[in-house]
């Protein structure tokens, strides 16, 4: 067997493979699609490619459910917990990495800890703390909850490429009389945009995609996100809307989808900067 | 008598060690907050504190969970307080002891520059911190006591009391036999979960990311996006539309695909086994971009010529993937590559959207797909049995910290902050 046929052989094999595995992934999409686009509400009679499409269920999305307001209370909650995290974030992790004070040692180690276990485990104890501080059913319990549990993780995110910033760029502005919130405002921060761009991405998506603590706290219609307004949507009577799910899942995964194919490399950039040091 | 006791001694009460020390100042702070402390809380903590001891008394009065939640939250008052306490006590001391060696104190103003300089860090840690006490820790503190109560369906106030039953809770997971065998089947099934899903997502991963790196591949870019798809839709979409595909009657699935050629309906949603089948693959469907997008990262940067030198020496492509391209993409990915192990093993998601965890088995109380975290989830929500529930959380948490404390312990960072 010359090189050339066993090139081609590769090649071949190569496109079969990678062919077969974009059918697998596309296929569920597409299928999604095509049944959003499919007359009646139930499945049974749904072919991948309708033959008379309508555009029913997206009308019905937006005249009879409470869709469009999910769609705003979940940007709204990931914009707020985004805005909040950077904050709380960057503060922590900037005293972590160049301060020396009583404790600092321990609350790494507690942040280290806290960050393994993950939040929902004591949905419990969330319940009974927002109905006893009067927030069960609103946002602000919600966005509290969600930024709480994203400082651990991403306070070392941000204290790991903190730490590969110069200390002497600190310490000249501190002979030059620069105080310590200046030399944060000043110095620091502008050097440290590509993690804290990264952190935001991360803490937008991360309540977008919780559905465990949206089902818990949450419970009016109107105040609802949209993976429990999309899951509850299927899960009270299966099959008689599905279609209408369809519709509402395409208008949710087409403009996140793009967003997120735009921002990809970010996500990889951030994540290695925090594995490979971490 | 020298100054430093008798300054630490006078500190019992607050600010009068410090008034000692002639800092008048500093000791009307001091004895100003120290009333304020007592003022506001008095009440509270005392409540608080008999209500943690005792889980109320007297029905209907006491809420028992009320008063499990007030006792934990002054036990974090007290924690705070017993702090200050201390650092009032460690002033007073340190003042006392420059004046025995005939130092001179600080004055007012250089206080407060210390008090500046030395209270910058925590009031930048500060707010992150109290938020994280209460949304985080308190939890974690609530769900630890209550594995220590009968707190169920049939125990709950404002009806009855709930009591510290002590190890109970635990006892009864291993010895009661139903207790028993769903543990040890939803921890099997956990863990076979945790490494099928996760292996199989990052084999198919590098996999598909060396197939799409050879250089006379074309249409590379296209083939890429495409793949990258399932990332980038956010995963609760996409497990739910796996559901409807699944579905045993009218899911795409048995109908269109097994169908066409020729394979009778498979009841992927109510036989415990097909259900699994189903969820390891919807999670390598999930997972794969991920890995393979961060492996052609490391493929692209692994320098061309070490692939020339082994062709020279007569390598076969196979030998080139084992000795080179593996252990590179190994080395440098290993650490991200095993949070995704701890992420399924807490992978709530995908087994509770896709069939709730079901489907429901016999002479157990979990479902047949049910992971710890899922069943901790059906045990509050569903069967109101709390107590069980924290008691799964805390051998949870326990299981995952020892895990990951002793991977953390090979990392450097963590040696780099001195912390073991």
């Amino acid at each position: 067997m010359s090189i050339k046929t066993a090139n081609r052989i590769r090649l071949t094999l190569s496109y079969l493979i990678l062919l077969g595995a974009i059918a697998v992934v596309i296929y569920p999409i597409v299928w999604v699609v095509g049944s959003s686009l499919n007359p009646g509400n139930s499945l049974s009679s749904s072919t991948i490619i309708p033959e008379n499409a309508t555009l029913d269920h997206y009308r019905k999305l937006f005249a009879e459910t409470e869709y469009l307001t999910w769609y705003w209370n979940t940007l709204k909650i990931c914009f707020i917990t985004m805005v909040l995290s950077v904050i709380f974030i960057g503060l922590t992790a900037y005293a972590f990495s160049r301060y020396k004070f009583v404790g600092r040692k321990n609350g790494l180690l507690l942040f280290l800890i806290l960050q393994m276990i993950p939040q929902f485990v004591a949905i419990l104890a969330i319940y009974i703390l927002a109905f006893q501080v009067g927030l069960l059913d609103t946002h602000l319990a919600l966005i509290l909850v969600y930024v709480g549990g994203l400082i651990p993780m991403n306070t070392y995110l941000a204290k790991n490429y903190y730490d590969t910033i110069p200390k002497e760029l600190d310490e000249s502005a501190r002979i030059d009389g620069a105080g310590h919130f200046r030399i944060f405002w000043q110095i620091i921060l502008p050097l440290s945009k590509p993690i804290l761009a990264v952190i935001a991405l991360f803490s937008f998506i991360s309540p977008f995609a919780d559905f465990i603590l949206a089902s818990i706290l949450i419970s009016s219609d109107d105040k609802q996100t949209l993976a429990v307004g999309l899951f509850n949507m299927i899960s009270n009577k299966f099959g008689n809307n599905f279609t209408l799910f369809a519709a509402g899942s395409v208008l949710v995964a087409i403009p996140i989808g793009l967003l997120f194919l735009s921002l990809q490399r970010y996500f990889i950039s951030g994540l290695t900067a925090g594995g490979t040091k971490g | 008598m020298t100054h430093r006791k008798t300054a630490a001694l006078l500190s019992i009460i607050p600010g009068l060690g410090q008034f000692y020390n002639k800092q008048w100042v500093k000791g009307s702070v001091f004895l100003f907050l120290a009333a304020c402390y007592f003022i506001a809380f008095l009440d509270f903590l005392n409540i608080g504190l008999w209500g943690i001891v005792t889980l109320g008394t007297e029905v209907p009065r006491d809420h028992s969970i009320f008063l499990l939640v007030n006792g934990v939250i002054s036990l974090i008052v007290v924690a705070i307080g017993l702090g200050f306490y201390v650092l009032n006590f460690y002033d007073a001391y340190q003042n006392g002891k420059k004046r025995d060696m005939g130092l001179q104190l600080n004055t007012l103003r250089e206080q407060y520059h210390n008090v500046i300089d030395k209270g910058f860090p925590y009031l930048m840690v500060g707010p992150g911190f109290l938020l994280l006490v209460f949304v985080v820790i308190f939890p974690i503190i609530f769900m630890l006591l209550l594995s220590f109560t009968n707190y169920n369906l049939y125990n709950s106030p404002p009806n009855k009391l709930v009591d510290w039953v002590g190890l109970q809770t635990f006892i009864e997971m291993f010895t009661l036999d139903i207790w028993r065998e769903t543990f040890i089947s939803v921890f099997a099934w956990t863990i076979i979960w945790t490494f099928t899903a996760t292996t199989l997502q990052i084999g198919v991963g590098i996999f598909l990311a060396v197939l799409l790196n050879q250089k006379d591949l074309k249409f590379k870019g296209l083939m890429r996006t495409l793949l990258i798809l399932p990332w980038a839709v956010p995963a609760f979409v996409s497990i739910l539309i796996f559901s409807g595909l699944f579905n045993d009657t009218f899911g795409a699935i048995n109908n269109d695909i097994l169908a066409a050629v020729g394979i009778d309906s498979i009841p992927w949603m109510t036989d415990p086994f097909y259900t699994k089948i189903a969820l390891i693959f919807i999670q390598s469907w999930l997972g794969f971009p991920f890995v393979m997008a961060m492996t052609t990262g490391v493929l692209q940067s692994i320098p061309g010529e070490l692939y020339e030198a082994a062709t020279v020496d007569g390598a076969s492509t196979w030998d080139k993937f084992r000795k080179i391209t593996l252990p590179m993409i190994l080395f440098t990915t290993a650490p991200i590559l095993i949070t995704q192990y701890t992420f399924n093993f807490n992978n709530f998601n995908v087994i509770y959207l896709f069939n709730n965890g079901g489907p429901a088995v016999p002479d157990q109380n979990a479902g047949g797909t049910d992971i710890l975290i899922s069943w901790i989830y059906n045990l509050t929500m569903t069967s109101a049995q709390y107590s069980k529930a924290a008691a799964v959380t805390v051998m949870l948490s326990i299981i995952i910290v020892s895990v990951a404390l002793y991977n953390f312990r090979k990392t450097k960072s963590f040696k780099d902050e001195g912390m073991i």
